[in-house]
């Protein structure tokens, strides 16, 4: 009876977002308040019942309701708690109805944090929000329900959950990712919403920065969570593997970051409007273009569930329908975008220009890394692959250009330098030679081998950091002394840092990690000893260890480094009873400046086993960037501009 | 000219020769990374109506079903050679050193990444075995139609 209940709600929630993508757009058009005022309520409603149906799924998997074949194909008694709520989003089905509960938690956020935006314009936001939950809403209950029963034949216990996804970094990813995927669509509902009023000033830039910002933050955290997930869970020691889905994930990030950055011109300066609508429409739109990728089982990865081509189907029509129906719209309003703002040659704006090229351009390559393969499929040319070499190289000559301009753009003024450049040349030429003296010092103290490729990544990242500095340094002492200066500087003043500065670490990170990682596969019996990176591995011993849904072979390790003992590491080969999966479980010892980890592979023949060691340096630089950039795009929405009041919106419609 | 047209025309170089650069580095890095997939008859007779067989050296992909029992390893370190057969009754040697992947078991469908050493002999740099076990790659799934699915042994990691 109960699951009869979430269906139900879902099916409500469906028929009120027909009426929100209605009947707040009419009164809108034909300006009657009570139709205007029906938006919120009917966005606070929708919400409130894809609530119920999610939590009665959750319901369904926590009682092991296996009557419910969505629980009996993910779920099985065994599961420890926490995973059997995380089941909830394991599959296909359970993984829409999260996007869609997303959607409308977004929705009703924005319903009721928009206090300061004028009703009409809020009542269109919405409609075109309550758009997008139709096409999802439908296609959940159409080909993707989650509540059909197994009845009458009901299975004793369920299939259990891929083992792969029995993991704390899974319980969060997905919807870390989604909050992230989906908080686009609210950029792309204030951009459609003012092509439709035909008024794009910079309020609406205003208003949209937020939302957007935080979609970022989400988009960010949960693809840098994925990430790391992927490097102890999978046991290749990599961190990116330019999988299609993880490419899907990426291009949004692309659209996304070039977003924030060209929202804040238009806010500031008036221009790049139509360029920003343009990028809005397509963060969104590549956002739907990676479920469509990852969902309708085109694409071969770990990520796709089994497929069905009338879901495919249905998303490809859906995403037609969107960028179709958003690009034609753009078409005819977006002419009458016009910037007002001048600027020259050397300014702020160009320098944002320049990178905001080269995301679009990174952006591409991404595209047509992932979709090539695809198309040469499809046109009946054989099935090809594109190597990850392709896509490395590639982003190698764009980082360059953008890691430079990226440390130039903040010590620019906006529209136009100051006469006098000389000073700024020299301090730049400084810090370059600065950069790239430090540079050649890493490899020279952490490796015994200079390579180039990782000195450029190493002198990008340290230019970026000095240059930051550079410009905390020159605005906190614009007026009064550093010490009382620096406390002056707004939240996104140090969001802008932060979000450089995580973007530097990566780079450090990933120049280390790509250029000076060890890799060795092994053929070790337990008491054998090897040398590796300054570290002596002694396989102690290997024996049988219980886990609550499987059974594993364990090898301990000894690691000592200069005859003084570093650590232990326990990796682990588990055997999953229900599913019979064999999974590798990784040992990792973290540290700040390189990372070991083994990985247990197969048994051969004469008691000796298959080992892989790996030394990664500085690989945690790449996550921990994630994370500051994350950080700092979470400063730089509770800056205290964001929080509307009357009078500033007064000023802003002026 | 004046300053307007010249700031114009700055911008527009860039952009031209931004997407240039971008395209002919992209052409580029694309002409050396696209591996073809073969499927071992394709492979043994040439790929197409043309028949195409790839050349000794050459990067490719290849799939098919590994043979029961030519899974020999070497004793004292991860060499380790094995066959792959499909529909077509081609058969191809792969050479592989290090660890296989979890799934990866006698009768499975796998998908190897490598170079080609002699006509019917690949040296893999990456074999793919996926992680759910009745997955298989669409191309191989094709390419193996009609052979009986050797269904795998469990319990040989926890014997």
């Amino acid at each position: 009876m109960i699951p009869e209940v979430g269906h139900f709600s879902l099916i409500i929630a469906t028929a009120l977002s027909f009426l929100l993508a209605i009947y707040p757009l009419i009164g809108a058009k034909i300006n009657h308040p009570g139709m205007i005022n029906s938006a919120k309520p009917l966005a606070l409603m929708q919400f409130a019942f894809m609530s119920v149906a999610f939590a009665v799924l959750t319901y369904a998997f926590v009682t092991d309701d296996f009557s419910v074949a969505y629980v009996a194909s993910n779920s099985n008694s065994l599961l420890p708690v926490q995973y059997k709520v995380s089941a909830v989003w394991g599959g296909h089905e359970g993984s829409l109805l999260l996007w869609s509960l997303t959607l409308t938690a977004w929705t009703a956020a924005v319903a009721i944090f928009s206090r300061g935006i004028p009703k009409d314009a809020l009542a269109r936001v919405l409609a075109v929000m309550g758009m997008i939950a139709i096409g999802f809403n439908l296609f959940i209950l159409v080909t993707s329900n989650p509540f059909d029963r197994t009845l009458p034949f009901l299975p004793l216990d369920g299939n259990d959950l891929n083992p792969l996804l029995q993991d704390i970094g899974l319980i969060f990813h997905p919807p870390m990712l989604y909050m992230g995927y989906v908080g686009f669509s609210v950029a792309f509902a204030f951009a459609i919403a003012a092509l439709m009023a035909g008024r794009l000033d910079s309020t609406w830039a205003r208003w949209s920065r937020p939302w957007t910002l935080i979609a970022w933050v989400f988009l960010t955290a949960g693809i840098a969570l994925g990430s790391w997930w992927a490097y102890y869970e999978l046991g290749w020691g990599g961190w990116w593997f330019w999988d299609p889905v993880e490419n899907s994930s990426f291009m949004p990030w692309l659209a996304g970051t070039a977003l924030i950055h060209s929202l804040a011109v238009s806010e500031k300066r008036g221009v790049f409007k139509s360029w920003t609508v343009l990028l809005s429409i397509s963060a969104f739109s590549l956002s739907l273009l990676g479920t469509f990728l990852v969902r309708s089982g085109v694409l071969v990865s770990v990520h796709a569930f089994a497929s069905d081509p009338s879901r495919g189907l249905f998303i490809l029509a859906f995403l037609i329908a969107v960028v179709g129906g958003s690009l034609l719209l753009y078409a005819v309003k977006g002419a009458s975008i016009k910037s007002r703002g001048k600027y020259n040659l050397f300014s702020r704006e160009t320098f944002l220009l320049i990178n905001n090229v080269l995301l679009v351009a990174a952006l591409l390559v991404v595209l047509i890394g992932t979709l090539l393969p695809l198309v040469h499929k499809e046109l009946g040319l054989g099935s090809i692959s594109i190597g990850v070499p392709f896509f490395n190289n590639v982003f190698f000559y764009i980082i360059i250009p953008f890691a430079i301009a990226l440390g130039v753009a903040p010590l620019l003024r906006w529209k136009q330098q100051a006469k006098d450049m000389q000073p700024l040349y020299l301090q730049l030429v400084a810090i370059a030679v600065l950069s790239v003296v430090l540079a050649i010092a890493m490899p020279a103290i952490f490796a015994n081998r200079i390579k180039w490729v990782a000195v450029v990544g190493f002198a990008l990242g340290f230019w970026v950091i000095f240059t930051s500095m550079l410009e905390v340094y020159i605005r906190a002492t614009h007026r009064e002394r550093f010490s009382a200066g620096v406390m002056k500087l707004g939240r996104s003043h140090w969001a802008m840092v932060l979000g450089h500065v995580g973007l530097a670490m990566m780079l450090i990170g990933i120049a280390a990690t790509q250029n000076y990682k060890i890799e060795k596969d092994l053929r070790m019996i337990p008491g054998d000893e090897v040398v590796f990176a300054d570290y002596l591995f002694k396989f102690e011993s290997i024996g049988l260890v219980d886990g609550s849904n499987y059974q594993a072979y364990q090898a301990v390790f000894d690691i000592s480094k200069n005859g003084q003992y570093e650590t232990t590491l326990k990796a682990e080969k588990r055997n999953y009873f229900i599913q019979r999966n064999v999974m590798t479980e990784a040992a990792i010892d973290w540290g700040v400046t390189r990372d070991l980890y083994i990985a247990l592979g197969e048994q051969l023949d004469d008691n000796s086993w298959a080992i892989r060691i790996y030394y990664e340096p500085f690989i945690r630089f790449i996550w921990w960037g994630g994370l500051v950039m994350s950080i700092g795009g979470t400063l730089a929405v509770s800056d205290r501009r964001y929080r509307f009041n009357r009078k500033q919106l007064a000023q802003a419609q002026e | 000219m004046n300053p307007r047209r010249q700031k114009r025309l700055a911008i527009v170089l860039v952009i031209i020769v931004g997407l240039a650069s971008v395209t002919g580095l992209v052409l580029y890095a694309l002409k050396q990374n696209i591996d073809l997939f073969y499927t071992p008859t394709q492979l043994v007779e040439g790929l197409g109506e043309d028949k195409v067989k790839p050349v000794v050296g050459q990067r490719l992909r290849i799939g098919g079903l590994v043979v029961p029992g030519s899974v020999k390893r070497n004793m004292d370190d991860l060499k380790v050679t094995f066959s792959l057969i499909d529909n077509g009754g081609g058969i191809v040697v792969l050479e592989y050193e290090g660890i296989l992947p979890d799934l990866f078991r006698e009768g499975q469908g796998i998908v190897a990444q490598g170079v080609l050493k002699s006509a019917n002999v690949i040296s893999a740099s990456e074999v793919l075995a996926k992680h759910d076990e009745e997955y298989m790659p669409p191309e191989v799934a094709e390419a193996t139609k009609g052979i009986k699915h050797f269904k795998p042994e469990y319990g040989n990691a926890t014997q």
